[in-house]
């Protein structure tokens, strides 16, 4: 019963990986290379290049490519369900529960002081991200007019997201 | 009607699903302009408080977005259509992509056009946190709060959760600090 187990294992990958993607990294590498040996190293290595490549959070995409591997399509599919299924449970909990509750006073004043910590949150992602992706003068113009782009005009940011493409077809080939 | 939202909530996600590369935060700008600037579905506030939520509880925060927006909207069908509707355009490329094209990563044309990607990722991520920000960037103390959450999470590596945890423990006790201010007040 492989499409059972691959469920069941990124039940839990995706149950343990609190704060954003790459927090489960080093769980799929324990759960999957190491205990189950789904997967080499330098295979799991070659799904994180392409996951970072193509859209998608990259539990979704590393589940799908890993649970194909081992069980075709129902492998994939099973192993998909599986990372979600945690998101599911526990999101429209926490939606039934702040519906009935956003009107509280102490889950206001929660509220209030989360804001702060979540546009941190959001300030500190987009450092990581420039730390690795702005490293010349070429990324840096690409960086700044893509700024501007989004702040100055109305552009639907999936056009400038094409155009950045587009753009580092001609530029970098 | 009804039904008509539920569509609505698969399509909005489907988009929002098929151009989120680069992880998380990268797909703020595209869900911002889709839920609250043209379908309205939520305040820049309520925003902040989902994406709060999603954050701290396990799973990828792009999804757990999809399933807390389709539930307050159309309870546990619309959580159903927001979720399959963000999962299944990664779910066919990578299938397509396990299927046909091994050396995708590798292929020059892919390695150009993320080439260009990248950095338009991290400037959608700061657009996106001044865009959110407006608000609550309007008071100065709460500026402050930022910067310190900032330090932090970026400077000094604290886990997104402790940061999370540490923001709602600030604004429960300025809450319970002002209660005290208020009855000091009366009492003099």
């Amino acid at each position: 019963m492989i499409i059972l187990e691959l469920y069941l294992s990124f039940l839990k990958i995706g149950t343990f990986s609190i704060g954003g993607g790459y927090v489960m990294l080093p769980l799929i590498q324990q759960e999957i290379i190491e205990n189950r040996a789904w997967l080499s190293l330098p295979e799991f290595l070659n799904i994180l290049a392409i996951a970072e490549m193509t859209p998608g959070p990259v539990a979704i995409n590393s589940a799908t490519f890993i649970g194909y591997l081992a069980g075709g399509f129902w492998g994939a599919a099973f192993a998909t369900a599986g990372v979600v299924t945690p998101s599911l449970v526990l999101m429209v909990a926490a939606a039934s529960l702040l519906s009935h509750f956003y009107q509280n006073r102490w889950v206001r004043a929660a509220l209030d002081g989360l804001r702060p910590a979540v546009l941190a949150l959001i300030a500190s992602a987009a450092i990581f991200v420039a730390e690795s992706a702005v490293t010349d003068i070429m990324s840096a113009i690409f960086f700044l007019a893509v700024m501007a782009l989004l702040l100055l005009t109305r552009l639907h940011p999936v056009l400038v997201l094409l155009l950045a493409a587009a753009a580092g077809l001609i530029f970098y080939s | 009607m009804k039904q008509h939202l539920e569509y609505q909530l698969f399509l909005t996600f489907f988009l929002i699903g098929a151009t989120t590369f680069g992880g998380g935060y990268a797909m703020l700008p595209i869900i911002h302009r889709e839920i609250v600037q043209r379908h309205r579905w939520l305040e820049e506030d309520e925003f902040i408080d989902v994406l709060a939520v999603a954050h701290s509880s396990p799973g990828a925060v792009a999804v757990n977005s999809a399933v807390f927006i389709g539930c307050k909207l159309r309870g546990f069908p619309g959580a159903i259509a927001a979720l399959l509707g963000s999962i299944l355009p990664s779910f066919f490329v990578i299938l397509a992509i396990a299927v046909f094209l091994n050396h995708f990563a590798e292929h020059p044309a892919a390695v150009a056009a993320f080439a260009g990607v990248r950095p338009a990722i991290a400037a959608m991520i700061i657009a996106a946190m001044v865009k959110l920000g407006k608000p609550t960037l309007k008071t100065p103390v709460k500026l402050v709060y930022i910067l310190g959450f900032l330090v932090l999470s970026a400077g000094f590596d604290v886990h997104p959760v402790a940061i999370i945890l540490l923001g709602a423990g600030s604004g429960l006790l300025l809450a319970y600090l002002g209660d005290k201010g208020e009855k000091k007040g009366e009492q003099t």
